[in-house]
């Protein structure tokens, strides 16, 4: 069989101008794989230092608790929360609205900035809305 | 009709109504993860305080041992099939692909078993200690 020739494959991600469509879509995959990689390990070591005792718990705690934990925790509620606003929008387009140029660039706008407020408002509740 | 070709066997029968399964399997899993995930966020900023006996205490009753299950077995499933569509839209050599593919189903499962393993013993362990 003859050799195909070497054609461009989807996607073209270097002959597009930049939009919040655009970093919307890629967010969708970049924190979809940051949640399945980082949040399934820390979930699975968080749920088996609790089933194995206090020790190994304190063992979770301390690394959760560094500045590295913050930041890994923080960094995963917004992944969270913005993989959230996008699915959201996708459940807009499956049912078929929002295609329109202005709509689906504020809708996109929007997620974003949702995103932003509840992680946001979580780490709000939990350092200063807790009595 | 004769028993001819291939294609004659099959055309005109319509599709096999499979093709959309894993759309919607997504599309499922992501309705509940939207709920499930919201439960556990609301539950963990609201518990009192988080030392061990609390959430050990918190994850054997049934109002959080329950959704916890449901939470790992959709997170799960969604997490492998998202991954999954990672794989096949970048990964575009045939044995690569196959060999992802199947890492990818031995990774998620994995993590789901011993997602369970750890839920089920702090479930049927009894009182924290």
């Amino acid at each position: 069989m003859a050799e195909q020739p070497v054609r461009p494959l989807s996607p073209h991600l270097t002959i597009w101008k930049w939009g919040p469509q655009m970093a919307i879509s890629i967010l969708h995959r970049a924190t979809g794989i940051a949640l399945a990689v980082a949040g399934g390990i820390g979930f699975v070591w968080w749920l088996l230092a609790i089933s194995d005792g206090k020790e190994s718990y304190l063992a979770f705690r301390e690394c959760a608790d560094a500045w590295y934990g913050l930041v890994i925790k923080i960094g995963l509620t917004w992944a969270f929360f913005q993989h959230l606003c996008s699915g959201v929008r996708h459940f807009f387009l499956d049912i078929g609205t929002g295609y329109e140029l202005n709509a689906n660039k504020s809708g996109t706008i929007a997620a974003f900035i949702m995103a932003i407020i509840l992680t946001a408002a979580t780490w709000g509740y939990l350092w200063y809305g807790k009595g | 009709m004769g028993n001819g070709t291939q294609l004659g066997a099959v055309r005109g029968l319509g599709s096999s109504k499979h093709g959309a399964e894993h759309w919607i399997v997504q599309r499922t899993t992501a309705i509940a993860n939207f709920a499930l995930m919201l439960w556990l966020i609301v539950s963990i900023i609201r518990l009192p305080d988080y030392d061990h006996e609390t959430l050990f205490n918190w994850l054997r009753s049934p109002l959080a041992g329950v959704p916890m299950a449901l939470l790992i077995l959709s997170v799960v499933t969604h997490m492998k099939s998202g991954l999954q569509v990672f794989i096949e839209d970048y990964v575009h050599d045939e044995g690569l692909k196959f060999a992802s593919l199947t890492a990818l189903t031995f990774a998620t499962y994995g993590l789901g078993a011993t997602a369970f393993f750890a839920l089920g013993r702090i479930v049927f362990m009894g009182a924290a200690s």
